[in-house]
């Protein structure tokens, strides 16, 4: 079925399809390898995006290319995952950091930065220091939300 | 087989190596992941890679049946990492 197929191809195209494919998966191993070598959370978050918006890039662009040279008409709809990867990653992953940081916090590690001071007025004299320090935070938290 | 056909067979087995190793990597850190968020974002790449190895097997068996796969991984994947980061964030997920 592949040599049937990639048998109609012309060099010119081949050769581009090729490279941009292994471009593509290489960069999203490196990615991934990065998610499973590196130390901390923070370090991690930054890895796989390698992966998720060169190399996915790469392989759209080389699946472009291939339908559009096979077929002998422009195929763009690969346009549509390109776009939705781009606005979607950062999103999770912003998400996801937040989620991490507000955990840790909680936990009270001594890894992470301190929250913020919170917005005047809002913040409470209690016997306990760290706890009314996260409730407060708690509270302008809900406040933005609303 | 011409030498077009030659290295295209080549070029797309090597890729779907690599993105299955990528993907090994990725359910390796979803497996022993130490904390949660480490999971979800192990997850996240997985889905990433396998709709990336999807389209190689569209370029490698010239249809275009597995881009509407790979496009269905993609709506859901970002719907369930969000949804995943907002229960690690909140403890539920619809509040």
């Amino acid at each position: 079925m592949t040599q049937a197929v990639a048998a109609d191809l012309p060099i010119w195209a081949a050769l581009p399809v090729a490279l941009l494919l292994l471009l593509g998966a290489g960069l999203a191993l490196t990615g991934t390898l990065g998610l499973l070598r590196l130390g901390s959370f923070y370090e991690r978050v930054h890895a796989p995006t390698l992966g998720t918006t060169l190399g996915i890039g790469c392989v759209l662009i080389a699946s472009m290319l291939y339908f559009s040279v096979l077929q002998t008409r422009p195929v763009l709809h690969e346009v549509l995952i390109a776009v939705f990867m781009t606005v979607t990653t950062p999103v999770t992953l912003m998400l996801l950091a937040r989620a991490a940081l507000y955990r840790d916090r909680r936990e009270g590690s001594d890894q992470v930065p301190p929250p913020p001071p919170p917005p005047r007025g809002g913040q409470e004299e209690g016997p306990d220091g760290t706890t009314e320090e996260m409730a407060a935070m708690d509270r302008a938290e809900l406040a933005e939300r609303r | 087989m011409t030498a077009a056909a030659l290295l295209l067979t080549w070029s797309v087995l090597l890729a779907q190596l690599f993105l299955g190793l990528a993907m090994a990597f990725a359910a390796f850190r979803v497996l022993w992941g130490p904390r949660a968020q480490d999971r979800v974002l192990a997850l996240d790449t997985l889905y990433v890679n396998g709709m990336m190895l999807l389209l190689t097997f569209g370029i490698r068996t010239g249809t275009t049946l597995y881009f509407e796969a790979a496009l269905v991984i993609a709506l859901l994947g970002f719907v369930s990492t969000s949804a995943l980061a907002k229960f690690l964030m909140r403890g539920e997920v619809i509040e």
